[in-house]
């Protein structure tokens, strides 16, 4: 046999595709997927059927609509629907700019799902499950470290939970000072979207500062928008452009002068672990997302987990409640009167504290400095390699290094062949890789927005780095191709004009056969 | 070479100190310092933070964890009868396999097209919730149930136009925390008392409350205290007859056996998917959904995403994508419905295969079996000397009240007393609701037999002699 011959870059990839059938459409009457454990004879003899003696007007008449399938059928189903679906297992996910789509080790997932962790109720007795408490009392207390804060509590649901709690304790506190006229959050573009939404829900009006011309945060702009309606500054540092705002010292003490707190979005915190802390910027209050920074899967969208750190003068408006720990005894404290009270069932994600908890053990502080060094390393590696490629740019700061993430333009190739970033990122699919262009409103045009963090080799980058190569190829001299793809993905291209036209749009089964007209089969 | 161990990590690539010099050389840096050349020296971490000395081996680290974990003692290791508002099921091994492969476990966030079945296994399980609850549009999973009454009470808000709703007396007092703090900037609160002998909400005293500035009447079915709430028609007709939405909190896990809430006039139905096939996760395992008629008004006001199927340019291939995304705060930012982000897509995938396992029959024999077996531990509590189960008459789900006054001892006595017999007993109620002395609210499971029943009635017997 003769050697085989190299492989060709980009690989040749194609998504699965089962053309897989909506479950109900599987359905056959009287299949049954699990059994369920009779209820004894003499129990049912004793209290007769409860269930059919509702009255009428609780009593469920018609049943639910559900598919019937027997076990293999949904496993069968769901286990190809997870193959039509990219996650971090299977790709260098870099093009997710903004997720810090690292790897999450396979050991955690294991630990999180010992069940002695999965099957505790919340409500035991402290008793019985010191275990638990002392992971998430060790975990604040690393986070504390980490961010530099005083006290953290690890009970938002995920980064946005995480903002909105920052802002309610900003609220309580000003509250408490007697400072209830002051109104207004000041927050960037280049910060993510829900600093501005959760700052909205809590009732604050919010003034969105643009970037300078080099794309730092624009400290005139600050300067200007401050009064004493501040309540706040809500920011990101670095920005989702990848630059860190060497004057950010100073943002906040333009705040805190004039009476406002300052809150830090640690979102982009991976490349600068160990490196830079909340602390010795000035911040009273920052928050990571665990589901980026530490690790935790991703989950199609959830669940993460929110950590929140406050300086000790913010620490009595924590959610309730805080773990305590008296003499190697811990405890739940909800003894808090100035406490924002709760902002989720319970304590918080907590198979996810595990994960985080297991992560930054893995690791240490060496570990965490090398994680943010590596990852800074890698994306500046890769932004070299993209700038390479026609038609692409690093719009601000030209010539600058970046710290986790670039925010690149495709303007010049738009102008050049008519492809936009949009295309460009139905593209990429066939390709077995993930690309994001940007949160809106687009302040960089055609943007395209990369992180590679920590968890790639450099070849990997190479790879991701090959395919926009090749597309920008395919732009200049054959754009149909790109425009329109996808070609190997698991379907074509879906027609967008029913999802906005409330006859046509069909957010369930049911709606969709009504809608269009069908039977149920 | 950076700061750190001197091995590569085995998360990390790259931490091969020759590969980081090639990159290095590549964009000609000197070291990785250049990088950081933006953030200023009195910014910077003095060498390394204070952190436990690592566990670089799994076997080091298993070792630490499980060690840690095996402090707990969990809710297969006693008999457990814990609810209020986290639920111990059985959890199809399916379940776990799903949500355990790394393909959905690890995605995060792409487009329909490298993640097509991300996309249809949400809608899926849209589509399976909208069967139970008799509903065209429900939400991709919020964070929890308390998010999904917080953000129905806004959406209701704004629907009307008003600015002040009305919940029970009877409701989880962490849920009413996290609801009055998101309500707080601009809507006012109270709520309507419950019947003493029933455990109902208080008809009478709510239509005395309502007024034109009621935006919303919230009250859930089962309520806090385990009651079905009989009159939730009536409930749901004085809240449209003072011009306000019906939004009613349900446990999914009812609605195999009890009606769903659009059936007796609800506008909106909110609550939790925990008790859907996820674990307890010691209160880490939680989902929100809400569910309403596919009305554009309604539509408009979600702030989470809704997947909607389409075609694609292939005839007979389902394609799938965002529904009216430019609500969202994604497409807004302040200006779009309060905020979404990363909530809880994965139990929402696993909501929907515990639906498809289950099937109009398993949901209806889990409704069935349990209302048995609450029927039956009522029964047999009320009968112990000194006990008094206050809302016997009404109908129950899974939950009921155990007042223990008539035996001198305090609920936290109680539970303490029934530890020591390896029983985890129920909530105590006594500071949250004064008005039912010292009580607990006990939870059956399908996973209880008859002999763990008859367990903790005699323990309990045992116990407030």
């Amino acid at each position: 046999m003769k050697p085989i011959g190299p492989k060709p870059r980009p690989r040749r990839f194609h998504q699965a595709s089962w053309d897989e059938p909506v479950i109900f459409e599987l359905s056959r009457p009287g299949q049954r997927g699990v059994l369920l454990p009779p209820v004894e004879a003499e129990i049912e003899r004793e209290v007769g059927h409860p269930a059919r003696e509702l009255p009428g007007t609780l009593r469920r008449t018609t049943p639910p609509a559900l598919p019937e399938l027997s076990q293999n059928q949904v496993l069968r189903h769901y286990a190809r629907l997870s193959q039509e679906t990219l996650g971090v297992d299977l790709n260098p996910d870099i093009g997710q700019g903004t997720c810090t789509m690292k790897y999450s080790p396979k050991v955690n997932e294991q630990l999180a799902r010992n069940p002695r962790l999965t099957e505790l109720h919340p409500l035991q007795d402290e008793a019985t499950v010191q275990g638990i408490l002392e992971v998430m009392h060790r975990l604040e207390a690393m986070l504390g470290e980490i961010s530099g804060m005083d006290r953290v509590t690890l009970q938002p649901g995920a980064g946005s939970a995480a903002i909105y709690a920052n802002v309610c304790m900003i609220r309580a506190c000003q509250a408490a000072r007697g400072q209830g006229e002051r109104d207004e959050v000041i927050t960037t573009i280049f910060s993510h979207p829900s600093n501005a939404a959760a700052a909205r829900v809590a009732g604050y009006r919010v003034i969105t500062l643009y970037p300078d011309a080099d794309g730092y945060p624009d400290l005139e702009a600050l300067k200007a928008a401050v009064s004493p309606r501040t309540a706040g500054l809500l920011i990101t540092n670095p920005e989702d452009t990848g630059i860190f705002n060497p004057r950010i010292a100073e943002f906040v003490r333009v705040v805190h002068e004039a009476g406002g707190l300052c809150s830090y979005d640690q979102a982009n915190a991976n490349g600068i672990l160990g490196i830079t802390r909340a602390r010795e910027a000035g911040f009273d209050l920052c928050h990571f997302n665990l589901h980026k920074t530490f690790s935790t899967p991703h989950g199609c969208g959830g669940p993460g987990a929110g950590a929140c750190g406050v300086t000790a003068e913010l620490a009595p408006f924590l959610p309730v409640p805080t773990v305590e720990c008296d003499d190697g005894r811990y405890r739940l404290d909800y003894e808090r009167p100035q406490s924002i009270g709760k902002v989720r069932p319970f304590y918080g994600v907590t198979p996810n504290l595990l994960r985080a908890y297991a992560w930054i053990m893995s690791l240490g502080a060496a570990g965490l400095r090398r994680v943010a060094e590596i990852a800074v390393l890698n994306n500046n590696y890769l932004l070299h390699q993209v700038l390479q490629i026609r038609g692409v740019s690093a719009p601000y700061a030209a010539g600058k290094r970046r710290i986790e993430q670039v925010r690149y333009s495709w303007e010049q190739l738009a102008r050049d062949t008519g492809v936009r970033s949009e295309d460009l990122e139905i593209r990429v699919a066939d390709y077995g890789m993930h690309y994001w262009t940007s949160h809106h409103p687009f302040v960089v045009p055609e943007p395209m927005t990369l992180e590679p963090t920590e968890s790639y080799s450099r070849a990997d980058l190479d790879d991701y780095a090959a395919v926009l190569r090749q597309i920008s190829d395919e732009a200049y001299s054959r754009p149909e191709v790109v425009t329109t793809a996808p070609h190997r993905s698991t379907v074509h291209r879906t027609r967008q004009e029913s999802f906005d036209d409330p006859d046509q749009w069909a957010v369930t089964w049911r709606a969709y056969l009504r809608k269009t007209g069908q039977d149920r089969g | 070479m950076p700061a750190g161990e001197p091995g590569a990590h085995p998360y990390i690539p790259n931490s091969v100190p020759e590969v980081q010099q090639e990159m290095l050389r590549a964009v000609g840096a000197a070291s990785v310092e250049e990088f950081y050349a933006d953030i200023p020296r009195e910014l910077r971490v003095e060498g390394l933070l204070h952190l436990p000395a690592p566990l670089l081996s799994e076997a080091e680290l298993t070792r630490h964890v499980e060690g840690l974990l095996a402090r707990n003692t969990s809710t297969r290791d006693a008999l457990s009868f814990l609810g209020a508002g986290c639920y111990q099921h059985q959890v199809p091994a399916v379940c776990d396999e799903i949500n355990g492969r790394g393909e959905f476990l690890t995605a995060y966030a792409g487009e329909p097209y490298e993640d097509h079945g991300r996309f249809q296994a949400l809608f899926e399980y849209q589509s399976l919730m909208g069967e139970l609850l008799d509903a065209d549009v429900v939400n991709v999973p919020n964070y929890d149930g308390f998010q999904a009454a917080a953000t129905a009470l806004r959406m209701a808000c704004r629907l009307t136009g008003r600015e002040a709703v009305l919940l029970p007396e009877q409701l989880d007092p962490d849920k009413l925390s996290m609801v009055r703090n998101y309500l707080r900037p601009d809507v006012s609160m109270a709520q309507v008392p419950f019947l003493p002998e029933s455990g109902l909400l208080d008809p009478d005293a709510l239509r005395a409350m309502l007024s034109d500035r009621v935006a919303a009447v919230y009250f859930e079915n089962p309520g806090y205290l385990g009651v079905l709430e009989t009159g939730a028609e009536g409930l749901a007709a004085a809240a449209h007859s003072a011009g306000a939405l019906a939004v009613v909190g349900v446990n999914p896990l009812s609605l195999g056996v009890v009606r769903p809430p659009a059936q007796y006039g609800a506008d909106l139905a909110c609550g939790d998917i925990q008790s859907l096939g996820i674990h307890q996760h010691y209160g880490g395992g939680h989902g929100g959904f809400i569910a309403s008629a596919d009305d554009p008004r309604f539509v408009m006001e979600f702030p989470s995403r809704l997947f909607g199927i389409a075609p694609t340019i292939v005839e007979g291939e389902y394609g799938f994508g965002d529904v009216a995304y430019e609500r969202t705060s994604f497409a807004r930012r302040e200006e779009g419905k309060e905020w979404v982000g990363t909530a809880a897509g994965l139990w929402g995938i696993t909501a929907g295969v515990y639906l498809a396992l289950m099937g109009p029959q398993g949901m209806k024999e889990i409704g069935e079996g349990l209302m048995q077996r609450c029927r039956y531990l009522m029964g047999r509590v009320a009968a112990i000397p000194g006990l008094r189960v206050p809302f016997a008459a009404t109908p129950h789900f899974t939950e009921f009240v155990v007042t223990l006054d008539g035996t001198g001892r305090t609920a936290a006595q109680v539970n303490r007393a029934l530890l020591e017999r390896g029983i985890f007993g129920g909530k105590d109620l006594s500071a949250d609701f004064p008005s039912l002395g010292q009580s607990l609210l006990l939870c059956v499971s399908e996973v209880h037999t008859g002999e763990d029943l008859d367990r903790l009635v005699d323990a309990l017997r045992e116990v407030v002699r």
